[in-house]
C-alpha cells in the first residue's frame, strides 16, 4: 500500500525522486537535495500522505561503507502519518563539495534541534536554519565526531562556558522584548 | 515599568519619583545545570520579569557520552550495555528496543517465551518509569509524602530485577535473539505480588492528589501544549497522548502480541501538567492489566532463538566439540554478522517512541546506530511551554515531560 503511494510520489516528482526502494521496514525514497523542501511539504500536506509527524532526521557518513553509494553523506528523514499510519524514509545524498540542504524548520518545529544535531555531528549545513549551532558537543569543540574520519579515541580540552546570550538575544527579539 | 503600572497603578500616583527610578529591566537567571529540580544536568537560561519567565533558551549536552559513535566500535551484543544508559530509569525497555531492531534487521524471530518475558519486563519498567516521574514531580511541587508511597514499591520491583538480571538499574538483560537467561523459579508469583503493591500505591497517591485543591492549582492549565504544536514538535508517548492524540505504537502498530492483550490507551484533553499526570497514572493501571494477561499466557520453551546466526551453541557443543568451540569463539569475538542493509524499528518506551535506525555493513559491528530518543524532541518544546508562566510552573512542567538526560543527550 505505502509502496504504491511512494511510486505515485515518484511520478509526481519525476525529476526530484531518483529511486524508490521497497525496504522491509518502509518505502525508501531517494531524493535530490534541491527539491527536498517541496517533497517534504507535499508529504506533509497532501491528504493521501499526511505525514504530519517528523519522527527523525539523521545523517549517515558512507566513507567506509562496503557497498558503493552515490555520495559520501546522506541526510535521512523518517516520516510518519498519524492519520494513515504509514511511514516513509527519505534519503538525500550530499556531495562533500557542497554539504548543505534546505532546512525543514518551516515545516516542523522539531527539525530545529534535529538539524542542529546533524550540523554538530556531521558538519552538514541547513540553509535558512534559524539557529545552526552545536547542540550536544561543547561550543569550542573542533571537528564533527560522527564522521568516519574522526577518531573514536580523540580527546579535546574544552574550557569556555557558553553564556547563551546569543540565543537569548534572538529569542528576545522574536518575542518583541528587545 | 509597564508591568509595575499594571500591578500598582495607585501607588505610582502617590510616589511618582520612586517609581520613575525603579529599575525594571529583565533579569537573567540560570536554572540548572546542577540543581535537584532540573532532573539531570539541564540548563535553562531564562529572562525574568519579576517571577514571570519572559524568554527561555536551553543548553544541553552535559551528559553527552557519544553513544552513537561508541556503538560503531562495538559488536551488536556489546552495544546492549550502552543502551542501559540511555533511559536509565527504564533500562530494560532500551535493551528490548535495540535487540528488536537488530533482530528486525537480521530477520530473526525470537521464541514466544522470550517475547512474553520481554513484554512483562517492558511493562514493569514502564510502571517504574512512571512511578519515578510522578514521585519526583510531586516532590517538586511540594507533595513530598507521595514520593515514598511510590518509591517504596519501586524498590520491591528492583529486588525482583536483582534476582532476574543480577542488577538493579543497568540490567543489560536482552541478547540479540533472546534474553541473557530464563526467568527464575517463582518469578511469576513475585511479579503478581509486586503488582498488587503498585496498584495500592498508585490508588493511594491518586486519592491524595487527584482532587487536591493545591495540586490542581499547581497543575491545571500549566505547561500547556496543544495537539497541533505537540505534533509539530514530534512529541510521542504520554506527553502527546495528554494533548489528545491517541498515538501509541502498542495499539497502532502492535508488535510482540500487543494486539492480543486487552488494554486501553488513556488520552488527555488539554495537554497540561495535570493531564500528563493523569495519563501516566492510568497507563500504570493499563500496564498492570497487560502484565497480568501476559503472565497467564506465558508459554514454556526456550528463551533464545535457535538461529545459528545469533545464538551461542549449547554448552555441551562448546566444551566437547571443536566446531562448537569455534562457533562460540567467533560469535563472541566477531559478533553477530548482519548483512549490509538499513532498518528502522521503534518500540513504545515509557517516554514515547524509542526508535533505532541501524545501518549494517555485513560485519559484526553496526556501521551506524541512530537512536531516536523521545526526550530530545519533547525537550525542544520546553521554552514554548514555560514562557509566560512562573518559575515554579517551569519546574512542574519540566517534571511532567519526564526528561531523562541520559536519553536526551546519549
Amino acid at each position: 500500500m505505502s509502496i504504491e503511494l511512494a511510486q505515485r510520489l515518484q511520478q509526481r516528482f519525476a525529476d526530484a525522486i531518483t529511486e524508490v526502494q521497497d525496504a522491509r521496514d518502509m518505502p525508501v525514497l531517494i531524493c535530490k537535495k534541491d527539491q527536498i523542501s517541496a517533497i517534504l511539504t507535499h508529504l506533509r500536506d497532501d491528504p493521501d500522505y499526511q505525514c504530519n509527524l517528523l519522527t527523525d532526521i539523521t545523517a549517515v557518513d558512507y566513507l567506509k561503507y562496503p557497498v558503493k553509494q552515490p555520495q559520501r553523506f546522506a541526510v535521512v528523514y523518517h516520516l510518519y502519518s498519524l492519520e494513515h499510519g504509514h511511514r516513509f524514509r527519505l534519503k538525500a545524498y550530499l556531495s562533500v563539495a557542497d554539504l548543505s540542504i534546505d532546512s525543514a524548520v518551516p515545516l516542523w518545529k522539531t527539525a530545529n534541534w534535529l538539524e542542529r544535531e546533524i550540523w554538530d555531528m556531521y558538519g552538514i549545513r541547513f540553509n535558512n536554519h534559524p539557529n545552526l549551532k552545536r547542540i550536544l558537543n561543547h561550543i569550542e569543540f573542533e571537528g564533527h565526531p560522527l564522521r568516519k574520519d574522526y577518531p573514536v579515541d580523540k580527546r579535546q580540552i574544552l574550557t569556555i562556558n557558553d553564556s547563551l546570550m546569543d540565543e537569548m538575544d534572538k529569542r528576545l527579539k522574536e518575542k518583541g522584548l528587545k | 515599568m509597564q508591568r509595575v503600572n499594571q500591578l500598582h497603578p495607585v501607588a505610582e500616583d502617590f510616589e511618582p519619583a520612586f517609581y520613575k527610578d525603579l529599575h525594571t529591566d529583565l533579569m537573567f537567571l540560570n536554572m540548572g545545570p546542577s540543581h535537584p529540580a532540573s532532573h539531570g544536568t539541564l540548563r535553562t537560561f531564562v529572562a525574568l520579569d519579576g517571577e514571570t519567565i519572559m524568554a527561555a533558551v536551553l543548553e544541553i549536552g552535559y551528559l553527552h557520552r557519544g553513544f552513537e559513535k561508541t556503538a560503531e566500535h562495538r559488536t551488536y551484543d556489546q552495544v546492549i550495555p550502552y543502551t542501559d544508559r540511555l533511559n536509565y530509569v527504564s533500562a530494560l525497555m532500551n535493551n528490548v528496543g535495540f535487540a528488536k531492531a537488530v533482530e528486525g534487521l537480521l530477520g530473526v524471530t525470537v521464541p514466544d517465551r522470550c517475547i512474553f518475558l520481554r513484554v512483562i519486563i517492558s511493562e514493569l519498567m514502564r510502571i517504574v518509569d512512571h512511578l519515578v516521574c510522578q514521585g519526583a514531580n510531586l516532590v517538586d511541587i511540594g507533595a513530598l509524602t507521595n514520593f515514598w508511597y511510590l518509591f517504596n514499591q519501586r524498590e520491591k520491583l528492583y529486588d525482583i530485577l536483582d534476582k532476574l538480571t543480577g542488577a538493579r538499574l543497568t540490567n543489560s538483560f536482552t541478547r540479540i535473539g533472546g534474553l541473557a537467561r530464563d526467568a527464575y523459579e517463582g518469578f511469576e508469583d513475585d511479579v503478581l505480588n509486586v503488582l498488587k503493591d503498585f496498584e495500592a500505591a498508585v490508588l493511594d497517591v491518586t486519592r491524595l492528589v487527584k482532587k487536591n485543591r493545591i495540586f490542581q492549582n499547581r497543575t491545571v492549565g500549566i505547561g500547556v501544549i496543544s495537539a497541533e504544536d505537540a505534533i509539530s514538535y514530534g512529541f510521542t508517548g504520554p506527553c502527546l497522548r495528554a494533548s489528545g492524540v491517541p498515538y501509541d505504537l502498542r495499539a497502532v502498530h502492535p508488535y510482540y502480541y500487543y494486539d492480543q492483550f486487552d488494554f486501553e490507551i488513556p488520552v488527555g484533553e488539554n495537554g497540561d501538567v495535570y493531564d500528563r499526570f493523569m495519563v501516566r497514572f492510568e497507563e500504570i493501571h493499563q500496564s498492570i492489566r497487560i502484565i497480568r494477561q501476559a503472565l497467564k499466557m506465558l508459554p514454556g520453551g526456550p528463551v533464545n532463538s535457535d538461529d545459528k546466526r545469533v545464538s551461542l551453541p549449547p554448552k555441551d557443543q562448546t566444551y566437547v566439540h571443536i566446531e562448537g568451540l569455534i562457533n562460540h569463539f567467533k560469535h563472541i569475538y566477531e559478533g553477530v554478522k548482519v548483512p549490509a542493509g538499513e532498518f528502522y524499528d521503534a518500540t513504545e518506551a515509557a517516554n514515547g517512541e524509542l526508535g533505532f535506525y541501524i545501518v549494517s555493513d555485513d560485519s559484526g559491528k553496526p556501521y551506524r546506530v541512530r537512536c531516536r530518543p523521545p526526550c530530545f524532541t519533547i525537550f525542544s518544546a520546553f521554552p514554548d511551554m514555560v514562557e509566560g508562566g512562573l518559575i515554579a510552573d517551569a519546574i512542574s512542567t519540566l517534571g511532567s515531560i519526564n526528561i531523562i538526560a541520559g536519553e536526551l543527550e546519549r
